[in-house]
């Protein structure tokens, strides 16, 4: 652990949240997608190409292409350019990146970039060939992808905390609820604990609802400086604190605690202001297990006490402890790396006043947690970020 | 517990045979190292020669010291099962097919957790397992979880018999059954629970002790069948080759002879004729409609077990025309098993060391009984190896090849080996 503080983000805006509206299947690319979320911030942002000076990008499927390659593919001549591969850590992890390149002047109009297409057999050939460790020694288990990795931690935590699926369940159906007036959802229906209980088993103990489905989608948000983002006029939320880590507690048998429970004390010292000071959460959702596991790393109750957490709120936007806003993936669905954009963007929807579904009334304080890249046993990547309302102009 | 295996019923003509579909096989190449203990039946993992940390899944440096000596070391297996699941859906088409499906994962006491293909036996975790390194379907290492103490019919798990050929119920053809290993062979598979064997037998007109006793097994049916023969291995292969699960190759030609010890080329020709172009022929007649039945039902085509010999991996100059035959049918049973591989059919190569025969008798005990030669090869259909070498002299060659190939060359021409 250093000894040194760190800096703070000070003079940092963040802006413009754009959302691609989702599809179950697309036959355009990635490259497709992310151009449709940069066209969308330019336009959001009342800006040219010329005028963006930084690009961060995220998409699974943007091979063979990286993130220099798409700089031609969209002619974009950036002076600072970064590819984030992390996932559903990639939306928390471009922040902080763009963030520190505005403050130290390399850029100051950075493009956070993040999309990916589904083809009808996209994700399949995804998961085959996600890692190494993936190939060696999970893909030829069963081929079960994420859901029988989470099937694991999710038998894992029940029998060792006892945690139940109408837990879990709940979690799920509040987003839903969440999700109906969210425009871009892509179930439009209300699920019911009932439904939730007795939907088909996929990796036991996970069933139908407890798994996000793949589709297409982008995501995007702009940082530059406080002064810049008034000059144009765009509202725009602050960046209180933020944290990443990668390969946390290697020496656990099983992922019952992510890289969150290492650094969030130097998240919440940093932002300076505490859990209880939080109106909105945004978690990653791939999976429920995922979600509650967040919310006690993240402080908001004591480890393996979440199911009491869930018992005693709605997580509703309208209602106590509202959590994943805009439905989370596991409604809105998970557009590949778009997924790691996802709740960053909605925070600032909420924080910007400016939701396209139900408002979280007076929301001054939004955490947004990322999670991301399953290798072989685990999700490797962790980060977290507090935001503040900044200018509402 | 495991239900006893059923003989399978008669087949549905109207039913379509299934097209054999394989487990995911792709692996980098330093996974293949758990591969190649696989083949042997041992669970090896990386073991840091510097500091001693096991790791899974392999990598190129230790985990913990970053050392690039990662020598592959035994593991027993032994662990603690920490979480299970149960797959109903799959990306993969081979898996699709085969669900539900039971995987867990396991702390193993040596260190790592891995993720393994779970026993129907083993409990709900916590329980205690045993994880032992099998070859799937597509001659690839997997762990599977066992329960750590045996349970009756373990062996006849559904998910275990992926990974196994194991003969009981199976139709075998045995494709000589003249010989004394040949006619061991038959009396072990019969007492495995084959169900059918077919015993084939040269000239026919020739009995010899031991063939009357044999037929006398209710399981047992002779057939003519000369491997140098192609007319009459075509003649037995359209007779039961869509119905075989199993051919072990017994037929071989043994000579003493060296280059000098004998003039003219007429026994190493024979040699050649029945330990080479006997595999090709039996190969190209048999091999294309076991490779048809790789996925038909409880009782498919799933392996080829060819008797080779020690004397395959390095030239015995006693035996030197038929080291030399050997050799070249090792040379052709690792291209069978490339081809047999889409199918998943398991391509078993034995390697006896001398066995206690009439063309031995020359060579200095210790000499392989019959029987062990056979027992060896059930136990490798039911463990799913495909590198056997049974007997001490077989196994006093591998460690002596892996010491110095070229030292044990120079030893075996000054007369040392056997």
């Amino acid at each position: 652990m250093t000894s040194r503080r760190r800096a703070d983000y000070r003079g940092v805006a963040v802006a413009v949240p754009v959302t691609i509206p989702y599809v179950r299947y697309s036959t355009k690319s990635a490259h497709w997608w992310i151009a449709r979320a940069l066209a969308g911030l330019l336009e959001g942002a009342g800006l040219s190409k010329a005028d963006v000076d930084g690009v961060c990008v995220s998409g699974f499927l943007l091979f063979p292409d990286t993130a220099v390659g798409l700089m031609q593919h969209l002619g974009v001549t950036p002076r600072w350019l970064d590819h984030i591969p992390m996932g559903g850590n990639s939306g928390v992890v471009a922040l902080r990146r763009a963030a520190r390149a505005v403050q130290a002047g390399d850029a100051e109009v950075v493009a956070c970039l993040a999309g990916d297409t589904n083809h009808v057999d996209s994700f399949r050939q995804t998961v085959a060939s996600f890692s190494q460790f993936a190939r060696d020694a999970v893909y030829p288990y069963g081929s079960g992808g994420p859901n029988a990795s989470f099937a694991f931690l999710t038998d894992y935590v029940m029998r060792t905390t006892g945690i139940t699926r109408a837990d879990y369940g709940k979690l799920c159906v509040a987003q839903r609820t969440n999700a109906l007036s969210f425009p871009h959802a892509l179930f439009k229906k209300p699920l019911t604990l009932e439904e939730y209980l007795s939907a088909r088993p996929i990796a036991e103990p996970l069933h139908l609802f407890d798994c996000v489905m793949p589709c297409a989608g982008a995501e995007a948000f702009l940082v530059t400086t406080e002064e810049r983002a008034q000059a144009l006029g765009l509202p725009y939320a602050r960046v209180l604190g933020t944290i990443e880590r990668h390969n946390a507690y290697p020496e656990d048998p099983i992922q019952y605690r992510g890289g969150w429970a290492m650094d969030r004390d130097d998240l919440y010292a940093q932002a300076g202001v505490g859990p209880e000071d939080i109106d909105l959460v945004q978690v990653y959702d791939d999976y429920p297990v995922i979600s509650a596991m967040q919310l006690e790393d993240l402080g908001f109750c004591a480890k393996g006490e979440v199911q009491a957490f869930i018992r005693s709120h709605t997580f509703t936007n309208d209602g106590s402890f509202p959590l994943n806003t805009s439905g989370g993936q596991l409604s809105v669905g998970q557009a590949g790396a778009a997924g790691g954009y996802l709740g960053l963007v909605e925070a600032l929807r909420q924080l910007t006043g400016r939701p396209l579904g139900v408002a979280v009334p007076d929301a001054e304080h939004a955490l947004v947690s990322g999670f991301g890249m399953i290798n072989y046993d685990r999700g490797l990547c962790s980060g977290a970020a507090v935001l503040a309302r900044g200018s509402v102009a | 517990m495991t239900a006893p295996l059923q003989r399978p019923r008669r087949k549905n003509p109207v039913v379509k045979t299934r097209h054999p579909t394989l487990p995911p096989w792709t692996r980098s190449r330093v996974a293949l190292g758990m591969t190649a203990a696989a083949a042997e039946g041992r669970f090896e993992l990386q073991r840091c020669a510097r500091c001693s940390t096991v790791q899974y899944p392999p990598r190129e440096a230790c985990c913990r010291c970053l050392s690039e000596e990662l020598p592959w070391v035994e593991i027993d297996g032994l662990g603690d099962l920490i979480s299970q699941t149960t797959l109903l859906h799959s990306h993969d088409l081979y898996f699709r097919e085969r669900v539900p499906w039971r995987l867990g994962m396991v702390r193993l006491d040596a260190g790592p957790t891995v993720v393994v293909h779970l026993h129907g036996d083993v409990t709900a975790p916590p329980a205690r397992v045993r994880v032992a390194c099998k070859l799937d379907k597509a001659g690839m290492a997997v762990l599977v979880g066992f329960p750590q103490e045996d349970v009756p019919n373990m062996a006849d798990d559904r998910q275990l018999r992926e990974f196994t050929c194991d003969p009981k119920f199976r139709r075998v053809f045995v494709t000589d059954g003249k010989t004394a290993t040949g006619q061991a062979v038959v009396r072990a598979l019969a007492a495995a629970g084959a169900d059918l064997i077919w015993v084939g037998h040269a000239e026919p007109w020739k009995m010899v002790p031991g063939l009357v006793e044999l037929q006398a097994l209710p399981q047992v049916t002779l057939l003519p069948l000369d491997v140098t023969d192609p007319r009459s291995i075509k003649e037995i292969a359209s007779q039961v080759g869509p119905k075989v699960d199993i051919l072990v190759n017994t037929a071989e030609y043994h000579r003493a002879y060296g280059i000098s010890t004998r003039a003219g080329t007429d026994i190493a020709r024979m040699e050649m004729d029945v330990n080479y172009l006997g595999l090709l022929r039996l190969a190209q007649e048999f091999g294309p409609v076991m490779k048809a039945r790789g996925a038909d039902g409880q009782s498919s085509a799933v392996a080829w077990v060819n008797l080779l010999s020690i004397f395959a991996l390095s030239n015995f100059p006693a035996h030197g025309t038929y080291s030399a035959s050997k050799a070249a049918a090792l040379s052709l049973a690792q291209c069978l098993r490339a081809e047999m591989k889409p199918a998943g059919v398991r391509v078993i190569n034995v390697f006896p060391g001398p066995i206690d025969d009439e063309w031995n008798q020359l060579l200095p005990p210790p000499k392989l009984a019959p029987q062990a030669v056979a027992t060896a090869i059930v136990a490798a259909l039911r463990d799913g190896v495909e590198d056997v070498y049974p007997g001490d002299v077989a196994q006093e060659w591998r460690t002596r090849l892996k010491e110095s190939a070229k030292a044990f060359e120079r030893e075996l021409a000054a007369g040392s080996g056997t």
